[in-house]
């Protein structure tokens, strides 16, 4: 079996990876929201996802027990050595895109993180209790927007129901259960993820009833990020992520 | 004056503790009343400035007209014995 530790590095890694990867979407925002005030709620989640992302890279770290730094994860890494869910790389497209990739991604981070809340090692539970406050405001503010788009006018509602439908092939692998999974969740550390899929539908559905848009049917889904095959869009955004890390090495400010 | 194109104007007041008032801290822009207080406290309760949020439609706003100033306001300048410190205490006297 494979060390305890080792196993609680990769899980803390991945959930590191999916918070600064996502963060990083959201970060393009800034300047380019819609109006100030979107602007502003869109980078506030942005700074939310590096906090949690920093935390579990810090516990990363401390398992690994190597000196290594969140700034070696979140800068020196390349593509195939990140393993964040492939929907957190998605473009952020139109703003409606952006907003059905949070509702995802927000709804699923809530069912994880009240499951992990009640995991036996002591530092993810309290992170998980932590990160769960910020989540639940993500998901109100990504809900009321689908539901105004939704149910607004048809540009609107064409625009989010689009988003919905071209995000959906990247919502199964959320629910992805490999070993590292299995026997975190065997020994009450991890979460068992794909107990979350029933629940996560259940909600989402709730929302797109509301906002009067379709559920996509159920198709193809493709996965590969947790594994580190990654879409075409990482590594363009890494390029520009990690410019400054890569051109100046240990720079400082 | 350039027309204000993003969406209707709220008025925020934030409550700093349990207790004390609401103050106002400025305004918001949002289409609706659930839009108006997330877009109010992601503005303006980032750094732990409050426990608790108003936000009021600018256009229910009743204000006082500027042209007025001399009738509404004035009056209250030479008016000293509206205050209590105008009048002196009566020797002895332990309330009044």
């Amino acid at each position: 079996m494979a060390d305890i530790n080792e196993l609680k590095y990769t899980y803390s890694l991945r959930l590191a990876d999916n918070a600064w990867i996502l963060s990083h979407r959201l970060s393009e925002w800034c300047s380019n929201g819609p109006f100030l005030e979107e602007d502003l709620a869109l980078t506030n989640i942005a700074l939310d996802l590096i906090g949690r992302a920093q935390a579990f890279y810090n516990y990363a770290a401390e398992l690994e027990g190597k000196g290594r730094t969140a700034d070696d994860w979140a800068y020196r890494r390349n593509e195939r050595q990140y393993y964040n869910n492939l929907l957190a790389e998605m473009p952020n497209g139109n703003f409606a895109d952006t907003i059905a990739r949070q509702l995802f991604m927000s709804v699923y981070e809530y069912y994880f993180f009240m499951s992990l809340q009640n995991s036996k090692d002591e530092t993810f539970a309290a992170l998980a209790a932590k990160t769960l406050k910020e989540v639940k405001y993500h998901i109100v503010h990504a809900a009321d927007w689908v539901v105004r788009l939704g149910d607004g006018t048809a540009e609107s509602h064409n625009k989010i129901q689009q988003a919905i439908n071209g995000l959906w092939m990247y919502t199964g692998e959320l629910f992805d259960t490999d070993e590292t999974d299995i026997m975190l969740s065997e020994q009450g550390i991890g979460v068992d993820n794909q107990s979350l899929q029933t629940l996560w539908e259940t909600h989402i559905s709730e929302v797109l009833e509301e906002a009067t848009l379709k559920i996509p049917e159920a198709e193809y889904m493709q996965t590969g990020g947790r594994q580190g095959i990654h879409t075409e869009h990482l590594g363009r955004m890494l390029g520009e992520m990690q410019y400054l890390q890569r051109a100046y090495p240990d720079a400082k400010w | 004056m350039a027309t204000d194109t993003q969406l209707d104007l709220w008025e925020v007041f934030i409550q700093s503790r349990n207790g004390s008032h609401h103050t106002h801290a400025g305004s918001v822009h949002a289409s609706d009343r659930k839009m108006a207080l997330q877009n109010a406290r992601d503005i303006y309760t980032r750094r732990g400035e409050g426990s608790s949020i108003w936000v009021v439609p600018a256009n229910s706003i009743v204000a006082s007209n500027p042209d007025d100033a001399d009738m509404f306001f004035d009056p209250a300048d030479d008016k000293v014995y509206r205050h209590p410190t105008f009048y002196v205490m009566p020797e002895g006297a332990k309330q009044i």
